[in-house]
């Protein structure tokens, strides 16, 4: 019965195709706003994912996520050093500094001061010099889509300068580092260097960067770090939680996208159900004719389940498909964030199913309630 | 049989008492609106009477709770409709398969029967085809292959010929006659068309609802003629 059911469905190819566009559509637009919702979630949580080796973020109590420094005094990282289960501990600098370019032109860029004596938290991916290139004076590294935002067109020229609070930095190389939720060019320094080049503050240390001992537990030395110094210890998977958190939170972007992905749904449900209820009452006389020749209402009911499944799962892979191309065929695009987790394909699949459950009920509804007589009737 | 409810309720068949035979082809005839509809209905398990006592090849129908009606018409009944109401996606020997596949036979079981069934009915050069590719009369005949495809015990045919011509009329009514009439089955057909009377062991005559004739029809006349 269900090979009659699919032949049925797939029989009449302009309400198939009809159905199949409505849950399409909306499994696109579930799934491509979810994903570029994920995509900016996920840029704000960039510089932190992008700090490796450091399990554990050590800043001031009240900081709510990874861009709200708050400055801590420099002996802090001393104090972090002393806890037992530390393996080791390094000052980590993060700001916003004002460049100043050759050509007199101002930009805003988020300035990074990595340990002097260990680099911790260079970046990984570095594509122009080498990582050590900034021991050198004045050294800074910056990121390849800064570089190209700063000077666009231009080929990477090592030695040219820019200006940050009245001192100059040499671009020694450039690095590849995940985009920023404020898209400023990403400058990498040596901490010492880093805090002459920010505007001048009382204290200075934006983080602690900490490391447990070999075998010892993140969350528990985080935790230890808390009760021995008063400051606030995260594990990197915390922080990044925490910052996400804050975004959701006190921000409208997840309102904003939520009204999307809820219109995409309403729409996909309307155009699939509305069409999927057609499908059914324009095929009554063939169902009415099934049941008179002896088709009970559960057969009647799984082909109809299984002919609304068939076309979601069609319109799902199609919508997913063509949001995934999206995602694939605008990753060069710096200004657009696009990430999709599983748990995107779990939500768009989970709305794609709940929209053909309410596009099946009426015309089940419809068809359980139809006469098998009807057929006798001309 | 009523319908409707309170003031509204209007009664479609009263006082009926018919038997119909096994191997006999019971023509039930009569002005549109007199119930013939209703009463082919109740035959065929797909309407329930209100009152009154139904016994169709030995089982009370009434009694039966849906499942065992459906289960019933699924073995026993066999149906040729006016509009034919051939499923339009499936082909001709689909078509025809259908009950088969509805009584859980497998597809690679059923059609084999259901082209050999086509074949004895002349179409076997239309197996493949679509009933939109099909004449009219073809159509008919998918649709009588499908009602006999299972071996029904009991074959009703609501107005087989009304949308054919008369050559296709008389096609189908010899074939309802000779391949779906035997021993075993009885066949009821409802019918305006008096071009087909001559097919009839009895004629049944429906007005208002009330049985008002039932006589030999000219088949059994001429039979009993040729004993005499």
């Amino acid at each position: 019965m269900l090979w009659i059911a699919w032949k049925m469905l797939v029989g009449n190819r302009a309400k198939y195709l009809g159905i199949v566009f409505g849950v399409a559509f909306a499994a696109l637009l579930i799934a491509q706003q979810s994903s570029i919702f994920c995509g900016l979630m996920a840029l704000t949580v960039s510089q932190i994912l992008d700090v490796e080796g450091a399990g554990i973020w050590v800043m001031d109590p009240k900081v709510k996520f990874v861009d709200d420094v708050k400055p801590m005094a420099d002996s802090d990282v001393y104090r972090v050093r002393g806890v037992p289960g530390v393996d080791w501990a390094v000052r980590f600098y993060k700001g916003i500094a004002r460049a100043r370019l050759e050509a007199g032109d101002y930009e805003q860029v988020i300035l990074l001061g990595l340990d002097d004596a260990t680099l911790v938290g260079a970046p990984i991916d570095v594509v122009e010099g080498s990582i050590g290139d900034l021991r050198s004076p004045d050294a800074v590294i910056m990121d390849v889509v800064g570089y190209r935002r700063l000077w666009p067109g231009e080929p990477f020229v090592k030695g040219r300068s820019i200006e940050m609070n009245d001192r100059r930095a040499v671009i020694v190389g450039l690095a590849r580092a995940r985009k920023t939720f404020q898209s400023f060019p990403v400058v990498y320094s040596r901490y010492s260097q880093a805090v002459r080049f920010a505007p001048p503050e009382r204290k200075v240390l934006s983080f602690v960067l900490a490391e447990p001992a070999p075998g010892g537990d993140p969350a528990a030395v985080a935790r230890r770090i808390e009760a021995r110094t008063g400051l606030q210890a995260l594990t990197r998977a915390e922080f990044n939680r925490k910052t996400i958190v804050y975004y959701l939170g006190h921000t409208g972007i997840p309102m904003n996208f939520a009204i999307t992905v809820g219109l995409g749904f309403l729409v996909g449900t309307a155009i699939a159900g509305q069409t999927f209820y057609l499908f059914v009452v324009e095929n009554i006389r063939q169902f009415g004719a099934l049941k008179a020749m002896g088709t009970g209402n559960g057969t009647i009911l799984l082909m109809i389940v299984a002919q609304a499944l068939h076309v979601g799962l069609v319109g799902l892979g199609v919508g997913v498909g063509l949001a995934a191309f999206f995602g694939w065929s605008t990753q060069s695009l710096a200004k657009l964030s696009f990430y999709m987790p599983w748990q995107v394909l779990a939500i768009t699949g989970a709305a794609v199913f709940l929209i053909v459950l309410l596009a099946s009920l009426l015309a089940i509804r419809r068809v359980f309630v139809v006469d098998p007589a009807i057929v006798f009737r001309g | 049989m009523d319908f409707g409810a309170g003031d509204t309720v209007t009664r479609a068949l009263r006082g009926v008492d018919l038997d119909v035979a096994p191997g006999e082809l019971l023509m039930l005839v009569g002005p549109s609106g007199c119930g013939k509809t209703t009463l082919v209905s109740i035959v065929a398990g797909t309407l329930l009477p209100t009152s009154g006592e139904l016994s169709v090849l030995g089982c009370d129908l009434v009694a039966m709770d849906p499942r065992q009606r459906v289960r019933f018409r699924r073995e026993n009944v066999g149906f040729i409709f006016q509009s034919y109401n051939l499923l339009p996606a499936l082909t001709a020997v689909e078509n025809a398969a259908v009950p088969l596949i509805i009584a859980g036979w497998s597809r690679r079981r059923a059609l084999p029967v259901a082209a050999d069934l086509l074949e004895r009915l002349g179409l076997g050069a239309r197996l493949r085809s679509l009933p939109s590719e099909l004449s009219g009369g073809q159509q008919q005949r998918v649709a009588i292959a499908r009602a006999l495809v299972h071996r029904p015990r009991l074959l009703i045919c609501d107005e087989p010929t009304s949308a054919l011509d008369a050559d296709n009329g008389r096609v189908t009514m010899e074939l309802i006659s000779t391949i779906a009439l035997g021993p075993d089955r009885a066949v009821i057909v409802v019918t305006h068309d008096q071009r087909v009377y001559g097919y009839a062991d009895r004629m049944a005559t429906m007005e208002d609802g009330r049985l008002v004739s039932i006589e030999d029809g000219a088949r059994r006349r001429s039979a009993a003629a040729e004993e005499t």
